[in-house]
């Protein structure tokens, strides 16, 4: 099923394709950060996600699509354990985290948390706190206290956020001094500084315009050669190109999961034809 | 299919360097800070119990006609509340008279009236006037209000009305009348704020409703607002009232302190506060301290029960804190 | 003819409301006069008599001209302090309570519960604590004094504590929490930090508040014309000394209640100008 009615000259569909050429191997070759099976999540009554089953690769982005109200945000902070926040959430299956199951009974949300980190729609640095602390506030709330490391840390972060050059002398000023799309990678560095394995995103770039946004996409794909990278977001076209695999969700079932290249060009389901061209959204 | 490796534990410095988490600390904190909010549940009971304790021999002595005797004999051991009702109730009475039109008032010029660039220095000053304590109020009233009250208005008042019971008798200057203008100055600013509370809280859709009629400034806030926030309005006057019955110093200072009830406004009254401010130190018999705490029995449950009204009225208009509109 | 009967009503109606809106500008002069004119009496009365003595010397022997208030304001700030300690921790942490955990129904009704106690006449919590503390001990003093002020101060720093940080922006707790950082560590260094401003100016009314409170000191702290520095023995406090001294029958002490009542006048407002100041900035942070 080919028939998209995408023009080709469309840059976006044409740097798919590109990219397309590179081999992006099938899940099964290559090795998984998270599995997650048949997880159903409950607010209350309501079933937000219905028995979904998906590996997440490592060193690679994965992003999650689908319209509003679909579970995206859900299913991303079910990673995390994010979504137990709002009281009354009931959960059915497993989510096995390089072979642990996250929701067992023994396990402390916190220590999740600080293995898969999350950055968030709004940017949100801590308004009290410098730059520089808010870097580092992850690690000096969890015990850290050797001044060195923390400093070490704080530089590696921001390099690795692309935000070093342009803080380095300003690291004692407001978190809140910078601009939108540098909070942003400042939010990063701090989810960066305690070390997780995995990265989540939940729509990171919807509040940015497209100078920052781009610089967060780039910034994403350098980062996947060390984490993991899960994002969410209503944006085809980033999904487009950020992402190495991509999976369709609507009403809070998985109706699709695969190479990003397939799910674009190639849509195996109709529902998700329907989605990428339009159709509805 | 493959799981990939866990990064090995030297690169991952930082955890191993962070403290394992515990749920303990979570824990403790919730219980911690559960306890100290239940603490106000344990003041209410502790004074239920203390009042009632340190009482407990003079309700036994004297029962209900305690609330409906008016002697106060502390020679003769013989205690009735009764002429100290009268007088907390007359003077809060006179209070809200005098308080209850110009706050109300004040209110509405200060949501529906007045031009926008008055209006909050006028709020700050009535919050100066709120902040002013009750004893330094009660200074000013000896020794500037009283005897001005005693050269102009009072004679004026003789003059005008002498022929009703209300204001027969001589002129001396602390009296019941000069109570109930002193707690209307102290209650002034709390009707005040509550009301502009409320008022702001009516949604601008009735205004603009009763604009697009047609209607003139005070018509709008009569038909679209008054209406409206009535029933928060009558909360605001309660909590005036609440405040007004609990006023102890200022009205100790200026009411004459004399346990009497007379028709006269002129004459000097005595409130439950004022009784036990001034002769909870002098009482030199248990029985003399125990009707004084009876007293306190007594205001608390009068107070209490107008309180827990006004905060009723006010909760079904708006979820704003009165603690904020107070300060 | 019509048309000028309904001119004509129109321009009653809108006479009606210009009066009304003179009439309610009145009423708004009325409410703030007495401002003025306590100030000015205490100004006229009391700023002569605000010298170096009223802040260094002790009460002087009845009858006799002459002397300060300075144990007064000494002990009014131990009787400060001490109610701190019972007021400050009780009502900020049980603000926090009300603010980030419990039940919907249950908070409500201990939010009703502080709104209620915030009415209950203050001399009324001078009778509870010389039950509880005075007589058990046997004697006034500024432990009582100051327990009976705190008291009354934990209902009101419990409803401002909760406010001010139902304020805090859900986003700040989610991030901390998405970095592993537990929940308790994140209320108190991440929201409460945040919402550090607003406790404080709530802290600072309330002070302002039992600050100028004689009521419930009358038979707890009693008051002292001396230096004292038990503090389980009786204490003095300016608003008790203003008090004594103005129903006295010296017209040097009458002299004094002024200045006394000037300076504490002139302490409250410092402290709620302070707050205004230190919310104003607020609101220009977050503009």
């Amino acid at each position: 099923m080919t028939n998209l009615s995408m023009s080709t000259s469309d840059p976006i569909v044409l740097e798919t394709r590109e990219r397309g050429t590179e081999t992006v191997p099938d899940t099964e070759e290559v090795p998984l950060t998270f599995r997650i099976k048949n997880l159903s999540i409950w607010y209350g009554e309501k079933r937000a996600i219905n028995d979904v089953t998906l590996d997440i690769s490592a060193n690679a982005v994965t992003s999650i699509i689908g319209p509003s109200g679909c579970g995206k945000s859900t299913l991303l902070r079910s990673l995390n354990r994010m979504h137990e926040l709002v009281p009354g959430t009931r959960i059915e299956g497993a989510v096995l985290l390089l072979g642990e199951n996250l929701y067992a009974l023994d396990v402390d949300p916190a220590t999740v948390r600080r293995r898969v980190g999350m950055v968030f729609q709004k940017s949100n640095p801590f308004p009290t706190m410098s730059i520089g602390e808010n870097v580092t506030i992850g690690l000096r709330l969890n015990g850290v206290r050797d001044q060195k490391f923390l400093n070490e840390r704080l530089e590696k972060s921001l390099r690795m956020a692309a935000l070093w050059d342009e803080v380095k002398d300003d690291l004692h000023k407001p978190g809140t001094s910078l601009s939108g799309g540098q909070q942003q990678r400042l939010c990063i560095a701090r989810a960066l500084a305690v070390e997780p394995e995995v990265i989540l995103m939940d729509e990171p770039c919807s509040a940015l315009d497209p100078i920052a946004t781009a610089k967060i996409e780039e910034l994403i794909h350098d980062l996947k050669a060390q984490y993991t990278i899960v994002i969410v977001t209503h944006n085809m076209q980033q999904a487009g190109r950020v992402s190495d695999y991509t999976a369709f969700l609507y009403l809070g079932r998985l109706v699709e999961f695969g190479p990003t290249t397939k799910i674009f060009t190639n849509p195996s389901d109709p529902q998700t034809e329907d989605y990428i061209t339009g159709r509805f959204g | 299919m493959t799981i990939a490796a866990p990064m090995p534990v030297s690169e991952r410095s930082a955890s191993a360097r962070m403290t394992p988490p515990s749920r303990f600390g979570d824990k403790a904190f919730e219980w911690l800070t559960l306890g100290m909010a239940l603490v106000v549940i344990l003041m209410i009971f502790l004074i239920g119990w203390q009042l009632t304790r340190g009482s407990s021999l003079a309700i036994q002595k004297f029962g209900l006609r305690f609330l409906t005797t008016s002697t106060w004999d502390p020679v003769a051991e013989e205690f009735g509340a009764l002429p100290f009702i009268y007088g907390t109730l007359v003077s809060s009475l006179i209070a809200l008279l005098i308080a209850v039109p110009l706050s109300i008032a004040t209110a509405i010029y200060l949501t529906e009236l007045a031009p926008l660039w008055i209006r909050q220095p006028i709020v700050s000053l009535i919050e100066m006037l709120a902040a002013i304590p009750s004893v330094i109020l009660g200074l000013w009233g000896i020794f500037v209000m009283i005897p001005w009250l005693r050269n102009y208005p009072f004679p004026l008042l003789k003059k005008l009305f002498g022929w009703t019971p209300f204001f027969t008798g001589p002129i001396l200057g602390p009296s019941m009348l000069a109570g109930g203008i002193i707690i209307a100055i102290m209650i002034l600013p709390i009707i005040t704020s509550v009301s502009r509370e409320i008022l702001r809280s009516v949604p601008n859709l009735q205004r603009e409703a009763a604009y697009a009629l047609g209607a003139t400034r005070w018509e709008v806030t009569r038909i679209a607002v008054l209406s409206y926030a009535l029933k928060g309005l009558f909360g605001a006057v309660i909590l005036g009232l609440g405040r007004a019955l609990g006023e102890t110093l200022a009205v100790t200072m200026v009411i004459g302190n004399t346990p009497q009830i007379a028709a006269s406004l002129f004459k000097p009254g005595y409130t439950l506060a004022s009784v036990i401010a001034n002769e909870f130190t002098e009482a030199t018999t248990e029985i003399y301290l125990q009707a004084l705490v009876e007293i306190g029995l007594v205001l608390f449950g009068v107070t209490i029960a107008v309180n827990l009204l006004a905060q009723l009225l006010l909760r079904t208009m708006t979820t704003t804190s009165t603690t904020r509109a107070v300060q | 003819m019509m048309h000028s009967k309904r001119k004509d009503r129109h321009r009653w109606r809108k006479f009606k409301s210009a009066l009304v809106s003179f009439g309610t500008f009145a009423a708004a002069v009325s409410v703030i006069a007495p401002l003025g004119l306590v100030f000015f009496h205490l100004l006229v009365n009391g700023a002569s008599s605000v010298n170096w003595d009223f802040f260094t010397q002790l009460p002087k022997p009845v009858g006799s001209p002459g002397g300060g208030m300075v144990n007064a304001i000494v002990g009014s700030l131990e009787l400060l302090v001490l109610a701190s300690v019972v007021g400050i921790p009780i009502g900020v942490l049980g603000g926090v309570y009300l603010a980030e955990y419990g039940s919907a129904r249950g908070n409500s009704m201990l939010r009703f519960l502080a709104d209620v106690l915030n009415g209950v006449p203050s001399i009324t919590w001078g009778v509870v604590v010389y039950g509880l503390v005075v007589l058990r001990f046997k004697g006034f003093s500024a432990y009582a004094g100051g327990l009976a002020l705190g008291i009354i101060m934990v209902p009101l720093i419990l409803r401002t504590t909760e406010e001010v940080i139902l304020l805090v922006p859900n986003g700040y707790r989610e991030a901390s929490l998405a970095l592993g950082i537990a929940r308790w560590k994140t209320i108190v260094h991440v929201v409460m930090k945040t919402a550090s401003k607003g406790i404080i100016t709530g802290i600072l009314l309330a002070l302002a508040r039992i600050g100028g409170e004689t009521a419930p000191l009358l038979f707890t702290a009693f008051g002292n014309r001396f230096w004292n520095h038990d503090l389980s023995q009786p204490v003095a406090a300016l608003p008790l000394q203003i008090f004594t001294y103005a129903i006295a029958p010296y017209d040097d002490w009458h002299r004094q209640a002024w200045a006394g009542a000037l300076v504490l006048v002139i302490g409250i407002f410092c402290v709620n100008v302070l707050v205004r100041i230190l919310t104003r900035e607020r609101a220009r942070t977050t503009a």
